[in-house]
């Protein structure tokens, strides 16, 4: 007589649900999941110890290439854990601009999800759709930081400089006529702010777009309803944080918890699931867009009455303005020992989170009292998340496996680290 | 003495120029479709599609081919050799074979025979064998899991396409395709479409099934089982698979014309009959398949087999025996 067993089955790094490198063993009893074993480990870069051989600032870009869809969140956590050390005063316009482009990054991060999960479940104009109004955000980083994606914009005591008064513009190009270049400039031709403002006013439609190709759709719920559950006590025993735990119905949200900027003096509303599904974890991350731009609103409005200083004026920690140098020899020796050795932090230990896209992020300093920190460790929500997967998945079939991994909103980048 | 010889060798050639003028244009069609394609799916997501080679991208088709021709067919190590170029031979040959007795207009058929929509399902029904072999060749598990997918889904979606078409050759009294077309004149009214509308919709959904489309795609799964059945195969000998999923596409495509939507019938009568009337209806079709690929997510597999079983089957039989019904009352005019 034969014996039947299941069988074990490779499921990634190469494959195309598995975001990034995620490399599971799965069990299987023909479609249906016995047990998912994650391998982890294929995106590490060290970034814990790299940080350890260099001076703080420079470790910020570093930073950005964890969760490499939320770059400026990550910076966030990071900086707010040396500012705790230096006990340093942010101007408030600084932390009116990193809460705006915090919440930038949420949807920036939201929008990849969104597409990323469509597709996995088999909605590929979603992603399409979510990576065009990507390209808008991207703007903004680029008129902000210069860079697309890894902006290195925040720095300890502000953000590196105040907010563009202009936008880039398209140029004439051989493929492209004049009345498309006009097309394209139509919004770019005020501040940073304006266009800004012209996304929050358009996005909600988007919004709209997403959720009528996926919110009513029968196969859509049919694929998302009732997979991947996690009741409300299991999911604070995983470790979850963010939208999976408020998924499940927990309120906690570090922006309400735990204010940090000037989230207190902000209004908006944390969604929370019911059931503890992916549909439930869905309609959240839809919800938390949405609440997004109502802050990143708030912001604006905010920002163009107030102008003012971005960074601290503490020149131990932030470079002198150039023309104190030319004349001042305290301000050029300043910054001479920043740029070279960097700024001390005091001996003793800090951490610092956000409420980042994927849950808390945070990042924890023990310093010496050197020019770097002894030992960093990064809190990465993905991490228990995945960690949560075996269960998730256990006695799903494998194409709902595709769907749970989207719902975890993985990235390799702060997983592994 | 010699005269029959000389007969049955023109007659040969007779056929096979008739068949090479029936495959010819398919495979072109086919490339296009794929064309079609790329640029309907494209407008739908915000993007253009290929533009870059040929006038607005008409060459890239040709190029596509072109590459695949280049391209190294890689056998796995431990796959079956025989089986592993059976498989797609196997695929293609049913959906050009299928082609034999449509009619393309009253006259224009290369097989007028009567069980010809038998044949035709009986064709149809053989390209799941190539699937089959393909994932078993290929000694994969990913292949073998999108090959067990695709058989079960294809036999029983098989069933309910077959019930549907009980459904038109009850209204016909014929299995004859074109006699079914020419039972279907006198306007748009008289297609078969409305006295079989259910039947109509369940048919088109059960095509996208059999063809292994979106959103019933779980045999090649992209984002599941990467390709499934076809995962090793490479080159032209993947090429003769999707070309096979193209022209099985036009070929249920091409049915749905013939046997609800009137073939090559003008649907008013100020406007005369003609193949372009086929050809618009064919197009019709196959941009809703374009169409449902660009707008819905994937079923799982259970679930394709629930809708298939518990849902398409019995609305199939109950509305079979209601036209059985109402054949025989007075109302049977409407049912022809």
């Amino acid at each position: 007589m034969a014996e039947i067993k299941n069988y074990t089955m490779n499921f990634g790094p190469q494959h195309p649900a598995a975001h990034g490198v995620l490399r599971l063993v799965l069990e299987m009893d023909g479609e249906v999941i016995r047990r998912a074993d994650p391998h982890i480990g294929l995106l590490h870069r060290a970034t814990e110890k790299l940080a350890e051989n260099r001076t703080y600032l420079q470790s910020i870009p570093y930073m950005d290439r964890l969760d490499y869809v939320s770059m400026m969140m990550n910076e966030h956590a990071f900086i707010m854990t040396i500012e705790k050390f230096l006990n340093l005063e942010v101007p408030i316009r600084a932390q009116y601009i990193r809460v705006m482009f915090d919440e930038i990054t949420r949807i920036l991060n939201h929008l990849l999800w969104l597409g990323a999960h469509a597709l996995d479940v088999g909605a590929m104009t979603v992603f399409l759709y979510a990576f065009r109004e990507r390209e808008d955000l991207f703007d903004c980083y680029e008129a902000v930081s210069g860079a697309r994606m890894h902006a290195a914009y925040y720095r300890p005591g502000g953000v590196y400089r105040d907010l563009p008064d202009t936008m880039p513009r398209y140029e004439l190009t051989k493929n492209r006529s004049k009345k498309e270049v006009e097309k394209l400039n139509a919004n770019r031709q005020g501040s940073l702010l304006d266009f800004i403002e012209d996304f929050t006013k358009r996005f909600p439609n988007y919004v709209d777009e997403y959720e009528t190709l996926l919110t009513d759709n029968r196969i859509w719920k049919q694929r998302t309803v009732g997979i991947g559950v996690v009741d409300p006590e299991r999911a604070i025993a995983l470790g979850m944080t963010g939208p999976m735990l408020r998924g499940s119905g927990v309120e906690w949200d570090l922006r309400k918890k735990q204010p940090y900027e000037v989230y207190h003096l902000l209004d908006f509303d944390i969604p929370i699931g019911k059931e503890g599904d992916c549909y439930d974890r869905y309609l959240v991350r839809i919800e938390e867009m949405r609440e997004s731009n109502k802050i990143i609103r708030q912001c604006i409005d905010w920002l163009r009455k107030n102008p003012g200083e971005v960074i601290t004026k503490d020149t131990k920690v932030a470079p002198p303005k150039r023309e104190d140098m030319k004349e001042d020899m305290e301000a050029m020796i300043h910054h001479f020992k920043l740029f070279t050795e960097g700024f001390h932090l005091p001996k003793g230990e800090a951490y610092a989170a956000v409420e980042h896209p994927k849950g808390e992020f945070g990042t924890y300093i023990i310093s010496d009292g050197a020019n770097k920190p002894y030992r960093l460790k990064i809190r990465a929500p993905g991490f228990p998340h995945l960690a949560a997967l075996n269960e998730m998945t256990q006695g799903h079939m494998l194409s709902d496996l595709v769907a749970i991994i989207g719902t975890q909103d993985i990235v390799f980048g702060e997983i592994d680290r | 003495m010699t005269t029959p010889w000389l007969d049955i060798i023109a007659e040969s050639f007779w056929i096979l120029l008739k068949i090479l003028l029936i495959v010819i244009p398919l495979m072109i069609s086919v490339a296009y479709l794929t064309f079609f394609e790329r640029k309907v799916i494209g407008y739908m997501q915000g993007r253009i599609g290929p533009n870059r080679v040929g006038f607005h991208g008409l060459l890239q088709p040709i190029a596509d081919a072109l590459k695949l021709m280049f391209k190294e067919i890689i056998t796995p190590n431990k796959s079956n050799k025989t089986l592993f170029f059976i498989a797609p031979i196997l695929t293609i040959a049913p959906a050009f074979a299928a082609w034999a007795v449509i009619p393309f207009n009253a006259e224009l058929v290369l097989a007028d025979i009567n069980a010809g929509l038998l044949y035709v399902l009986a064709m149809t029904s053989i390209a799941v064998y190539g699937v089959i072999i393909a994932g078993w060749a290929s000694n994969s598990k990913y292949a073998f899991l999108g090959s067990l997918r695709s058989a079960a889904q294809i036999v029983s979606y098989e069933i309910a396409m077959g019930f549907t078409l009980v459904g038109v050759l009850m209204c016909a009294n014929s299995l004859n395709l074109g006699d079914i077309v020419n039972g279907q004149q006198g306007g748009l009214l008289q297609w078969y479409i409305w006295p079989l509308f259910p039947l109509f919709i369940i048919y088109f959904i059960s095509a996208v099934a059999e063809t292994n489309r979106a959103p019933f795609d779980v045999a090649e799964g992209e984002s599941e089982i990467v390709a499934g059945f076809h995962v090793e195969y490479s080159g032209m000998a993947f090429a003769v698979f999707f070309l096979a999923e193209y022209a099985n596409m036009i070929l249920v495509s091409m049915l749905a014309a013939l046997m609800f939507l009137g073939g090559w019938l003008s649907p008013v009568s100020f406007i005369p009959d003609g193949i372009l009337w086929l050809f618009l209806k064919v197009g019709f079709c196959l941009f809703f398949f374009l169409w449902f690929r660009a707008t819905f997510p994937r079923y799982r597999y259970d679930q394709i087999m629930r809708l298939g079983w518990k849902v398409f089957i019995p609305i199939t039989l109950i509305w079979i025996i209601f036209i059985g019904l109402m054949m025989q009352t007075p109302l049977k005019d409407m049912f022809h």
